[in-house]
């Protein structure tokens, strides 16, 4: 089983990857481009069947190292 | 009876030996310790964990050199009352490692900034900084790139309020919170810094006002023996 998991900067804690590709955005015309934020994401393979046990085991490996929960949130996803 | 000194090394470390170099000019007796070992040395005064790009700086700086074994035994040594000092990529692991509150973010400016850096000497109160005149001005090398220091309000002002904020920036070079350069853990015997003292310890390194930092270390040892 596949597990992906979303890892952004929580809302309000700048990223200036962000900003400078908003910069970019903009010297390539495109104009009305709001904030962009830039996040990863991470596919681990589990050999798990069940969904909600692959989901609290990913969500206890985001805790632990995916994510720096201090400024980033995370969110997994069972496809 | 010289300052004990364990000076550990990561897959990426590359100030480790200009780190033990520092130490051993101070009088330390220096081991080095290789990032898998489950313990460390017996009967040390210091551990140090130097600069470079630890496992390659992969998914974020110092995440993953923070969960190898070393680590686990660092933060018991730290747990029991031992100085721990992290510079540049060492202060990194230290926060990922939960010794030191915050988080480095990407520098404000996005650029890797490597130049002589101006610093204030925000404490003379810790083992690291005694040596040191409260409201100092030293100069440290800096050369990073995620070395913008965050914390939340609270914390901000629990640093600034418990006289937690070691070295702070003359001219800010990376967006830090008011402009620290380098943070004390509650018992003050932990300290992390992005700016790289051990590189300010030769009259050929253009400075020497990091010796002062290794020398006031110096002092731990003789402490210990009485």
């Amino acid at each position: 089983m596949r597990a992906r998991v979303q890892v952004m900067l929580k809302p309000g804690v700048l990223d200036p990857q962000g900003e400078a590709v908003r910069h970019a955005l903009g010297s390539l015309g495109f104009d009305g481009v709001g904030e962009v934020r830039i996040g990863k994401v991470i596919d681990v393979d589990l050999d798990e069947t069940d969904a909600e046990a692959a989901r609290a085991r990913v969500g206890e490996m985001c805790e632990k190292l995916l994510a720096n929960t201090v400024i980033e949130s995370y969110a997994v996803e069972i496809p | 009876m010289s300052l004990r000194a364990g000076v550990v090394t990561f897959p990426g470390s590359n100030c480790d030996r200009d780190l033990a170099v520092a130490l051993r000019g101070a009088g330390a007796e220096v081991a080095m310790v290789w990032h898998k070992e489950a313990a460390l040395p017996a009967g040390l005064d210091l551990v140090a964990l130097p600069g470079g790009f630890s496992f390659g700086d992969y998914l974020r700086c110092g995440a993953i050199a923070a969960r190898s074994p070393v680590m686990r035994a660092v933060a018991a040594f730290a747990g029991k009352g031992g100085h721990v000092l992290g510079v540049c990529n060492g202060f990194q692991v230290l926060i990922e490692v939960g010794l030191l509150p915050g988080a480095l973010m990407r520098n404000a400016g996005l650029r890797f900034v490597c130049a002589p850096a101006a610093l204030e000497v925000a404490t003379s109160d810790s083992a690291f900084t005694c040596e040191y005149r409260r409201g100092e001005t030293v100069t440290f090398p800096i050369a990073h790139h995620d070395g913008n220091y965050l914390a939340d309000a609270a914390t901000l002002a629990r640093l600034e309020a418990e006289d937690r904020v070691a070295f702070r920036y003359l001219a800010n070079p990376n967006g830090s919170e008011n402009a620290i350069a380098g943070v004390l853990s509650a018992n003050r015997r932990v300290l992390g810094l992005m700016p790289h003292p051990e590189r300010a310890v030769d009259a050929a390194h253009g400075g020497t006002d990091g010796q002062r930092l290794f020398a006031g270390l110096g002092a731990l040892a003789a402490m210990a023996a009485t």
